[in-house]
């Protein structure tokens, strides 16, 4: 499969008057096409910010990152973000709140709003279009948000903590539902998150983060027995203990280090 | 199970009612009050408790209104003052946008001008009456200044608080979507901000008043202002009594329309 995103080197490092911290160091990996990729690692060790350095929102300040797009151009990919909560604008109905990425850009053409209409079919949002968002449930929200984010046809996404504002029931739902829909659009992922279950189930492969300043500690590729099933039925895989357990090791045994 | 049905309406309706019963006691006792203290005016001047060539009454108040309107043109002078006011809030409004804009595209700007909007916004505007008649003259160009200078720095600097309160994640969706500044600025800022623009313009509507009315004391020959100052001069005082009702009226019908105006707004915005 061919690389689409590659991270050479990355550093960065916060400025304040009381002096410099460092962030990351020395990040290095590359994502395929269309696979799904989990970046795990402690609290506020840098996990956003290489987010945003990848999404374009900051620059790096040592490094490169180099994109293979499909058609063979290094441009910067279109990139789609999901942040940790839904942001959908309660001044606007739903429809709009969706549209939103396509207003910004003037691209309210007749095929991308007939593509955002066979996106609301598909998700269960057509009798909602004109409705507010508090008039969501939690998951119709996210759903809403990833038909915001799709509208743009990326091929890139970044999802950060994408569910870490629902509640644990909802949370295991609508984590499964999300990236069923970003692999049935057949697109690359990348999600942070602090839940390794979470990772485990979703993830072709996991990349492990050191604490404050954050360097890649192991990559670790996912492959279950059970993987063509939803992210819940990988729960029950039985490599799943084995490689959780895996995973706690190098969390905690840097920590301690 | 249908007595507890019966029994969960009875309780709403319960509630109900006593919400209704609430409603009614307060805006009884509103009327009850405001007739009572009419009646008591009354009663005084008549039974000449009180003075009435100073104190006035509200027959004496109802019988100058109407000689007032047939004679000196008081509706002439409501018109000018409702003029004035109206044209200072809105100049307000629109000079206290802008200028919260700027402040919101630039900090460095708003954190060089702190300072000075402090200092303006805890000046005494009626301090600087004397310095407008002399720079402008007598007309309604000096009234309106007198009536922006009250309202204007406040506004901004409430404006540009409910900018700075704005979820500043919902300004990075918008980056993360490509939007550019000034999408962040109409898309997010504006319409987040929109209770704070409208409960800061009901208090901008009565403060534009007060400085129209201070203008209209020092420096003008038309309006309520002019007329309470010219009554208390030749001992009219049923002249300045009446032009104060008519005031309270204004104030009241000011922030009505507004109260409603937020409402709509607010319901159509669903905020």
């Amino acid at each position: 499969m061919q690389n689409i995103l590659e991270l050479k080197n990355i550093g960065y490092s916060y400025h304040s008057l009381h002096g410099e911290t460092k962030a990351l160091e020395n990040i290095s990996f590359e994502v395929c096409e269309g696979e799904f990729v989990a970046i795990v690692g402690p609290s506020g060790c840098g996990k956003s910010t290489l987010l945003s350095i990848i999404a374009g929102l900051i620059s790096p300040e040592q490094g490169t990152i180099l994109f293979n797009n499909p058609d063979g151009s290094l441009n910067y990919p279109k990139i789609g973000y999901m942040l940790q909560r839904d942001h959908l604008f309660e001044w606007r109905s739903v429809y709009r709140n969706v549209t939103l990425g396509l207003e910004l850009h003037h691209m309210m053409s007749p095929e991308r709003l007939a593509a955002v209409d066979r996106l609301l079919t598909e998700y269960g949002l057509e009798g909602f279009r004109d409705k507010r968002p508090d008039e969501l449930s939690g998951g119709m929200k996210q759903r809403a948000a990833l038909i915001r984010t799709l509208a743009l046809e990326p091929q890139l996404l970044l999802l950060d903590e994408p569910f870490s504002a629902l509640d644990y029931q909802t949370r295991l739902m609508v984590s499964a539902d999300i990236c069923r829909l970003i692999r049935a659009a057949g697109k690359t992922m990348i999600i942070i998150t602090h839940d390794l279950s979470e990772a485990i189930s979703l993830a072709d492969k996991i990349i492990i983060l050191s604490g404050r300043p954050a360097v890649v500690k192991t990559e670790m590729p996912i492959k279950l027995t059970l993987k063509d099933d939803s992210p819940l039925a990988a729960r029950n895989a039985p490599e799943f203990q084995h490689l959780f357990n895996r995973l706690w090791e190098d969390l905690t045994h840097e920590n301690k280090a | 199970m249908k007595t507890k049905h019966n029994r969960e309406l009875t309780k709403q309706e319960e509630f109900v009612r006593a919400h209704r019963r609430h409603h009614h006691q307060v805006s009884s006792w509103r009327l009850l009050l405001f007739v009572f203290f009419l009646g008591l005016w009354e009663t005084s001047a008549r039974l000449n408790w009180i003075d009435s060539f100073f104190f006035s009454s509200p027959s004496r108040v109802v019988q100058c209104f109407i000689q007032q309107i047939s004679s000196n043109h008081m509706l002439s002078h409501i018109g000018v003052t409702l003029f004035e006011t109206l044209a200072s809030f809105l100049l307000v409004i629109i000079l206290s946008l802008l200028a919260a804009t700027m402040l919101w595209h630039s900090r460095k700007l708003s954190e060089i001008l702190e300072p000075y909007l402090v200092v303006l916004n805890s000046l005494p505007k009626s301090a600087l009456a004397p310095l407008f008649i002399v720079w402008l003259g007598t007309g309604s160009t000096t009234i309106i200044v007198a009536g922006i200078s009250v309202a204007l720095f406040g506004s901004i600097i409430s404006f540009y608080t409910g900018f700075q309160q704005v979820d500043p994640e919902k300004i990075t969706l918008i980056y993360t979507l490509g939007g550019k500044k000034q999408d962040a600025f109409f898309k997010v800022v504006l319409p987040g901000s929109l209770p704070i623009l409208l409960s800061t313009s009901k208090v901008n509507i009565g403060l534009a008043l007060v400085g129209v009315i201070i203008g209209e004391f020092l420096a003008a020959r038309r309006g309520l202002g002019y007329l309470i100052i010219y009554g208390s001069q030749v001992f009219q005082l049923d002249m300045v009594i009446t032009s104060i009702i008519v005031l309270c009226i204004i104030a009241l019908v000011f922030y009505k329309v507004l109260q409603v105006m937020e409402h709509r707004i607010k319901k159509k915005f669903r905020l």
